[in-house]
């Protein structure tokens, strides 16, 4: 199927107008055979983009598996806010086992559906950055490099927001978190060399790795839909920002990660056995103050005085990303 | 069948017979053997419908039972040692969760100082997180313990962890009788899950709880180790129907009747401690041996019924709580609360050492004549110990303890007699 493209410049908004297409390419959400996996009443904070992001993830993926899908939930945010005793808001099968365990659970998932002949049913699993960058880090790259029957999703908000935002090595260079003050010389995380999970898990040759934020929903589920088209190991890694501890205004959420997007600093993308097959161009590429300013954890770069070559150096990281995905139409703006 | 095997082979038939549907593998000496032939029986087509997985850890290992097993399938894996402790969070999370997955451990001493021949230290380690946990005497009740703790397993929904001494019994070729695809069968029904992610009917499994239940759920997991206290020996009597021989069950008394002076044991020691026990009958004295299978649940009422007849009790054990003496003996100590009984802790075998029937001897000997210490070290060398100790009082920088003492000892292999 062709896809319909439709550019809302006008509103100023990537939204792709439903009620313009064809039916059978307008998006998930907007049917009403819609599956709600993930049904309301959680409780995740206003604004949250983790579970705007796993609604749309998942949704997709049960819309591509004809509702066939089970998932794994590692420990973090996504699993305490919608599982509280006695509830759930899950309505596929899901199991939560623990923080570090969820691509190696989702490994046993899929050996035991394919042992069982269910070939029909798909597996699905996910955490947040530190479950997937850090803890999780070993049984994700044992299921990447066997080539498991499970797609990862990955729900970014780069840092570890469930125990009160202390960093993760997913956590940007100068953020505030609660393990990384805005105190002394160098506030705020520090200048490593950083964990790009998307690239790591290109280089295990896997058949699709894909990223995407929650300000472009119909390109995140068409991406999740792609990747349920495939059988092996699949890792989609999706910028979710988190109001509480980025310090950002709950109806902000989408906003922000635009700006991550627009300013370069958070590559949009997707790659097929190691290879970027695509990128999702910059419409109009803004400097990174645009996004570090509406950020409290950034506060400490703009005041008392703005620290100029802090925001150099991750503009430079912006730049970086710009060239080496050739993320603006016909190079340099 | 009778045939001549190393213990991981027969184990790994076993396993085999109960027709496991997803293994996964780690290597860790000394249970290595037994997913090594495993794995060439689902290569070579002769395991079939079975899944077996290679996997980066134990801790892997043991999320990918859990994950294969809340998918309704029947999963196995084996660890060791370190492996053991480097999957524990996952094995509290695979008995919290209710999931009937069978694991052998061959065990092994923990280290540091890294040591690969056998004690109980890993088992004991994790006596508390919810796993059944059944000890092994020799290869032939190895095999036989697998089969009853995939059916004890299931029909609880709890995963039961086969204790056997590594190299002991896992290197150890002796005669087994290979029971028949048919027996098993006729022994292990499929594997009908308690619970299983369907999207036929979809439930959340591992769901936060709070304080306002977490109690209830962890007394659940008590009252299920209570019952299997009933099931153990309800199916080592259907084992014995099936199978013919006696194999299981809570505990296994050994001339206990009239017995003045009682040992209790787990695992392959047991045959040297009966020899030993044998002898003393032989010279007059009244000597028993209890051996204890079920170590979790612990089977309190058995043995103090076997127990209570006695005067005094060695518990002999291959592992140490560091700071207090035996694991062993505060069980057995608790079954037998309010008796009058001379009680003796014995630690022995710690990191491989062999427990021989002369140190055995002279030990019960001490024992009889009420002449042990209640926390005894057998054949402890004191030397050793004594040379590390006034070394430390000497000098500050005395060094790494286990460097020093190697240098003490000598050449390693003058001291094996």
């Amino acid at each position: 199927m062709s896809t319909q493209a439709i550019k809302f410049y006008q509103t100023g908004t990537f939204t792709v107008g439903n009620r313009l297409l064809d039916p059978a390419q307008r998006s998930v959400q907007a049917t009403v055979a819609r599956t709600n996996s993930i049904n309301s009443g959680h409780r995740a904070c206003q604004g949250c983009g983790e579970a705007l992001g796993a609604r749309y993830a998942i949704d997709a993926a049960m819309a591509a598996t004809n509702n066939r899908l089970i998932a794994a939930n590692a420990t973090g945010c996504l699993e305490v806010f919608s599982t509280p005793y006695p509830e759930t808001s899950w309505q596929i099968p899901w199991i939560h086992s623990l923080f570090g365990n969820t691509a190696a659970v989702a490994t046993g998932m899929a050996a035991a559906l394919k042992v069982k002949g269910r070939g029909d049913v798909r597996v699905v699993a996910q955490g947040g950055d530190g479950g997937t960058t850090d803890i999780g880090f070993g049984c994700l790259s044992g299921m990447f490099e066997r080539n498991d029957d499970v797609l990862y999703i990955c729900y970014d908000n780069q840092a570890y927001m469930n125990t009160g935002v202390q960093r993760s090595s997913a956590t940007p260079p100068a953020a505030r978190t609660a393990t990384t003050m805005s105190v002394g010389a160098h506030p705020g995380n520090v200048f490593g060399q950083g964990k790009d999970l998307p690239a790591i898990a290109m280089a295990h040759g896997i058949p699709y790795v894909a990223t995407a934020t929650v300000a472009d929903l119909r390109d995140l589920e068409a991406k999740v839909e792609k990747a349920m088209s495939i059988h092996g190991a699949r890792y989609i890694h999706i910028l979710v920002p988190c109001p509480l501890g980025w310090g950002t205004a709950s109806h902000e959420t989408i906003r922000i990660a635009r700006l991550a997007r627009e300013t370069g600093l958070f590559p949009v993308f997707e790659a097929t056995y190691g290879e970027v097959t695509g990128v999702s161009k910059i419409r109009h590429r803004l400097p990174v103050e645009d996004y570090l300013k509406p950020q409290r954890r950034f506060a400490h770069l703009f005041a008392p005085h703005p620290d100029i070559e802090t925001i150099a150096r991750i503009q430079q990281m912006a730049d970086r990303n710009i060239r080496k995905f050739g993320l603006v139409e016909g190079g340099a703006q | 069948m009778l045939k001549q095997t190393e213990g991981s082979r027969a184990v790994a038939e076993a396993v085999a017979l109960c027709r496991p549907e997803v293994i996964c593998a780690y290597p860790i000496s000394p249970q290595t053997h037994i997913v090594e032939g495993l794995g060439e029986m689902v290569k070579s087509g002769a395991l079939s419908r079975c899944e077996f997985i290679n996997v980066e850890s134990e801790f892997a290992a043991m999320s990918v039972a859990i994950g294969a097993s809340a998918a309704g399938a029947r999963a196995y894996t084996a660890t060791a040692s370190q492996g053991l402790l480097f999957m524990a969070e996952a094995v509290y999370n695979a008995s919290g969760l209710g999931l009937p997955i069978v694991m052998t451990v061959a065990n092994r001493a923990i280290g540091a100082p890294i040591n690969i021949w056998n004690d109980h230290s890993d088992s004991m380690s994790q006596r508390d997180c919810g796993w059944i946990q059944l000890f092994a005497e020799t290869n032939q009740e190895a095999l036989d313990l697998h089969i009853q703790a995939f059916r004890l397993g299931e029909e609880l929904s709890l995963p039961v962890m086969v204790c056997m001494d590594g190299f002991i019994l896992t290197h150890a070729y002796e005669r087994v009788d290979m029971p028949t695809q048919q027996q098993v069968d006729a022994y292990l029904p499929p594997y009908e899950p308690r619970q299983v992610l369907d999207p036929d009917a979809p439930v959340s499994i591992g769901a936060m709880v709070g304080p306002e239940a977490f109690m209830e759920v962890r007394y659940l997991a008590h009252a299920k180790q209570m019952q299997a206290l009933e099931l153990i020996p309800q199916h080592a009597a259907e084992f014995r129907s099936i199978f013919g021989r006696d194999s299981g069950g809570l505990v296994r008394p050994y001339r206990c009747e009239d017995a003045e002076t009682i040992v209790v044991a787990l695992g392959s020691v047991l045959g040297t401690v009966k020899d030993t026990v044998d002898e003393l009958r032989d010279s007059g004295e009244r000597v028993g041996v209890l051996g204890i299978t079920s170590f979790r649940p612990f089977p309190l009422a058995a043995v103090r019924e076997a127990l209570e007849g006695a005067q005094r009790v060695v518990v002999l054990e291959k592992s140490l709580a560091v700071g207090i003496g035996g694991i062993v003996s505060t069980n057995v100590r608790m079954a037998l609360s309010g008796l009058h009984l001379h009680g003796y802790t014995v630690v022995a075998g710690l990191g491989g050492r062999a427990i021989t029937r002369a140190s055995l001897h002279r030990m019960l000997r001490d024992a009889i004549a009420d002449r042990l210490e209640p926390l005894t070290f057998l054949d402890l060398d004191w030397k050793l110990v004594n040379n590390v100790l006034a070394r430390e009082k000497q000098q500050r920088r005395s060094g790494p303890i286990a460097e020093g003492m190697l240098r003490d000892v000598g050449v390693v292999a003058s001291r094996v007699s």
